[in-house]
């Protein structure tokens, strides 16, 4: 099979298993397998595609020219590659978790979910692909139609009004700014097409270029810059394994994907460093990830202080990106997948904890390492590689940006990130260590007895955990492969 | 019938002729057919006829240019002209095509909504319906464009009228007295054009108008013209006859009525704008589109803001058509190549979508007995299939990209673009009535899916006979929107012809 027969078949694969999921929808455990053997073989055809482009190859296919000069086109690049891989291996993960919550929690309407959820990755991985920014904003405006039902899953009053909150914003910004700052690059440029070096230099400065740039980051509202944030706490109404790969994974990586892709192939990392009226986005990554980590520390409902969280680590990329020098970008590219694995142990635990034992506030959760020792341990894991400890993966991510501050010459920001990391040690830590320290109210003084959620939660969560420990040993090979976006040609 | 009739009938020769006298002759031997289902058989048959008239038209004027017929051998500008060129044979497609799809799903609406004994009637006034609108576009005449105008609007009261809703009386009347002050101002404005020039043809009248132009009768006739077809297209303020016509009206007529009549209108003003009143310098400075434009920017802004409190699921659709006209109407104001492409191209794409998203309405209708939003709760469970093609058809009225809405606002923004500050504040409001749309269509996505099924526990899907070309226009509302070689191609080429402008 030819390369470009993959990058299709990426697309396809999921759609395949919705189709498959739709009609097996009455036999649960088929419909589970479907589920699976749908995400094995996306992921092992995802991955078949990797070898390739880390060998400088850029593999593209055109499926339409919807106006002149403006197609439906997937071009294959490492950061794209590396996302669409992300995507594809946890949503196994994600598969087996969600067979252990679903079944565990007694959820309705199951079926719709793993079909919705297969769309969703689907979505995910047309926006990886992209070859344009019209191609990147369908599949973007598809990703938030087809989780909207996810987030109002369960249908009640709260979810109804979370779903509204979170549909309100994604499609608003996007058709607001992020539409017009599209329709204003072509205007400019002729061309929508992601071409390394960017396509900006020279057509847009000054004030223009700030006031585009922040079309585009206010654009992309799955980034979740302030102000543009509030959909994300609000998408915690959904079941856990949504918040977990889509809102911590999925979509919001979508987001911060969306930005670098921006800034490194269509304003260029040479516009961003010499036009300092694109700083102002520095400043903004900056305070937001600062705000939302002491937002987080107030939040007592467990999903929403890691969606604070997560608001927070997104601006860490957009940082990174905004920064525009090389450790910079790839600091924030590898903060993706980074943040991807440490985030996703983390909602699993929350989620874990939701349907053993039906606590989701944290004040609630004394004493909970004792009952579910394996779970409040990995979570112990997920937030040290969070907050950026060896020998977790988030450590190398974070010294990465710290050098690409120093590089660019903001000295202040190295300060804001280890501020944030103590923030981050200030909201995370209490958690495992009420867990672990204090005893279950009302268990006496006993040895407490051990009650752990379904074992498909287990398996999934020990698999992410581990493998935030393995990505602190990939760092290099994840550096190595995603150093060429940041050079001239893009490294072909 | 023309010279080349007189030396021996040749079909591919008359099509002209044909695409009108057809359904003309049709209408009343359809008063003749009172059996079960035989004044609809005989109208679907006639309305296959008309299209596959209007392909062969399109094709032709596309192969070898524009086609002038001579009605009865006159030579033009004695006799009356038929005269097709890429504008006019793209608007006789999508109305014929639209009249053709419709009336499949005619079918079981009207079986429901209009008595029995009156079925016959009813498919003759849609036939003439068809006629009429046919005849205005193909026409080459001045006035014979107010016949036929004065054909369509009869038979559309006759429609509006014809279901058991007596709302649907007055708002009949209602129109009746709207386009009828209408018309009289066009029949005046033809008038006034006449005494100036002596020449109805349209070309003549073109050639002939340029030494008196600069005079006060041809402005008034101008003036006459503009107010008297935004009347007809209900352009914003002289709207309020659409909601109710569309909502009350028997739901096939709302389908056919939403998707064509206000389509060949706006069709009317490009022609009189163009290609009568285009070359002329005197106008430069008195641009009648460019007047429209504040008009056409009301239009969608409120069109839009009424559609989302409105309770009832016909009347959301009929004002988001009030919206949809001012997006056309703004598109031939900003003028130029690409503003008169965005408006063309979504004459076209707008007949796609309201086409279906009124046929679903309807096809809920039809189940539930009631278009009052309330009672939709659950129907996205009861109805699924309706539902969904709704929802799909909802987004392309938002312009979600990969829908033909979507080619139309990027058209659209691209020509305000180019008019610098007024430009960009004009593409902000286009975006922001984007955003009402969502609004609406997302409150009825709400009721559909979040709540329970209450009263209407025992509602079914729609029959076939509904669903098929529901999700046939649907399928075209995303066909449409990645394909555009069709759609695009065809209105870039009639905006070119329009403004004289070699390709």
């Amino acid at each position: 099979m030819s390369i470009e027969t993959h990058i299709q078949l990426a697309l396809l694969i999921p759609i395949i298993g919705l189709v498959g999921i739709v009609l097996t929808g009455r036999i649960p455990n088929l419909r589970e397998a479907v589920t699976l053997i749908t995400a094995t073989a996306n992921a092992i055809n995802v991955w078949s595609i990797f070898p390739a482009i880390q060998s400088g190859a850029r593999p593209s296919v055109t499926l339409f020219e919807m106006l002149p000069g403006l197609t439906v086109n997937f071009t294959v690049e490492p950061l794209g590659m590396m996302f669409a891989a992300i995507a594809s291996t946890l949503w196994i993960v994600n598969s087996i978790y969600s067979i252990g919550y679903m079944r565990g929690n007694k959820e309705t309407d199951q079926t719709r979910f793993y079909a919705c959820f297969a769309l969703s990755i689907s979505a995910a991985i047309g926006i990886a692909f992209a070859g344009n920014l019209l191609t990147l904003f369908i599949f973007y405006e598809i990703l938030t139609l087809s989780t909207y039902p996810l987030v109002t899953h369960k249908g009640t009053e709260e979810a109804k009004r979370g779903g509204r909150t979170y549909l309100g914003i994604l499609i608003a910004t996007s058709i607001g700014l992020q539409l017009p700052a599209i329709i204003w690059t072509w205007n400019l440029t002729g061309t929508l097409d992601f071409v390394p070096g960017g396509t900006l230099t020279g057509k847009v400065q000054g004030l223009s270029a700030g006031l585009l740039l922040a079309l585009y980051m206010y654009g992309v509202g799955k980034a979740a810059l302030m102000p543009i944030h509030k959909w994300l706490p609000a998408a915690m109404v959904a079941p856990t394994p949504v918040s977990a790969l889509l809102h911590a994974v999925a979509v919001v990586k979508a987001g911060v994907f969306t930005v670098i892709k921006i800034i490194v192939y269509v304003f260029g990392l040479e516009l961003i460093t010499t036009e300092s009226a694109t700083n102002w986005l520095i400043y903004a990554a900056a305070i937001t990830l600062t705000l939302a980590s002491l937002i987080a520390m107030n939040q007592d409902n467990l999903k929403r202080r890691l969606a604070y969280s997560t608001i927070s680590q997104l601006s860490y990329v957009i940082l990174g990106a905004a920064l525009g020098t090389a450790m910079g970008v790839v600091g924030g590219g590898m903060h993706i997948a980074m943040h991807a694995a440490g985030k996703i142990t983390l909602f699993f635990c929350a989620g874990a904890i939701y349907v053993a034992l039906h606590k989701t506030e944290i004040s609630d959760m004394k004493g909970v390492g004792r009952i579910m020792p394996v779970t409040m341990f990995c979570f112990m894991i997920g937030a040290l590689s969070v907050i950026g400890i060896p020998p977790l993966g988030g450590s190398w991510s974070k010294f990465l940006l710290m050098v690409g501050a120093a590089d660019a010459g903001f000295q202040f920001i190295i300060g804001v990130l280890i501020l944030s990391s103590l923030l981050n040690v200030a909201y995370l830590m209490p958690i495992p260590l009420r867990g672990f320290m204090l005893r279950p109210p009302g268990a006496g003084d006993g040895p407490v007895k051990v009650q752990e959620a379904p074992l498909a939660c287990l398996i999934a969560i020990c698999i992410t955990a581990t493998l935030t420990f393995v990505l602190f040993f990939l760092a290099q090979d994840i550096f190595d492969f995603l150093l060429p976006i940041t050079v001239a040609g893009g490294g072909q | 019938m023309s010279t080349a009739a007189n030396a021996g009938f040749s079909l591919m020769a008359n099509l002209p002729a044909l695409q009108v006298v057809v359904p003309m002759i049709a209408a009343p031997i359809c008063t003749f057919l009172r059996f079960r289902n035989g004044p609809w058989a005989f109208a679907l048959l006639v309305s296959a006829a008309t299209f596959w008239i209007s392909v062969n038209l399109l094709m032709q004027v596309l192969g070898s240019g524009d086609i002038s017929y001579e009605m009865g051998g006159w030579p033009p500008p004695f006799g009356i002209e038929y005269r097709v060129d890429t504008i006019n044979a793209f608007v006789l497609l999508i109305v014929s095509g639209v009249s053709l799809i419709t009336l499949p799903y005619a079918l079981r609406s009207v079986e429901r909504e209009v008595p029995r004994d009156k079925h016959h009637l009813f498919y003759a006034a849609w036939l003439l319906c068809l006629c009429g609108m046919l005849g205005i576009t193909i026409t080459g005449d001045a006035f014979n464009i107010f016949v036929f105008l004065e054909i369509s609007s009869l038979s559309t009261y006759m429609l509006l009228a014809s279901g058991r809703d007596p709302r649907a009386l007055t708002a009949a009347f209602q129109y009746l007295v709207l386009g009828t002050l209408g018309a009289t101002f066009i029949l005046i404005g033809v008038g006034l054009l006449y005494i100036m020039t002596g020449t109805l043809n349209i070309i003549d009248l073109a050639e002939r108008l340029g030494p008196v132009s600069d005079t006060t009768s041809v402005r008034a006739a101008a003036a006459f013209l503009t107010v008297g077809i935004a009347l007809k297209f209900a352009l914003f303020p002289a709207h309020f006859w659409l909601p109710n016509g569309y909502a009350y009206s028997p739901s096939a007529v709302g389908v056919f009525l939403s998707a064509t009549a206000t389509k060949v209108s706006i069709y009317v003003l490009l022609r009189f704008q163009f290609t009568i009143f285009g070359d002329i310098p005197a106008f430069a400075e008195l641009d009648f589109a460019t007047l429209l434009l504040p008009f056409a920017i009301m239009a969608f802004l409120v069109g839009s803001t009424v559609a989302i409190f409105q309770t009832d699921l016909k009347r959301l659709l009929a004002w988001s058509s009030i919206a949809q006209i001012g997006y056309m109407v703004a598109g031939i104001g900003l003028g130029g190549v690409d503003g008169l492409t965005a408006g063309i191209v979504h004459l076209f794409n707008h007949a796609v979508t309201k086409a279906a998203l009124f046929m679903a309405a309807g096809a809920i209708f039809l189940r539930v007995g009631s278009m009052h939003i309330d009672k939709l709760a659950g129907i996205g469970k009861t109805m699924p299939f309706t539902t969904l093609a709704f929802v799909l058809a909802g987004l392309s009225l938002i312009g979600v990209p990969t829908t033909v809405g979507f080619i139309s606002k990027w058209y659209l923004i691209l020509a305000a673009l180019q008019h610098g500050v007024t430009g960009y504040a004009i593409a902000a409001l286009v975006l922001a009535s984007s955003l009402l749309a969502v609004i609406y269509v997302w409150r009825i996505v709400e009721v559909a899916y979040f709540r329970e099924p209450t009263a209407n526990r025992e509602v079914t899907e729609a029959p076939l006979s509904m669903l098929l070309p529901l999700w046939a226009l649907t399928i075209g509302c995303f066909y449409f929107g990645l394909e555009t070689g069709y759609s695009v191609d065809i209105a870039r080429a009639a905006a070119q012809s329009l403004l004289g402008v070699t390709p």
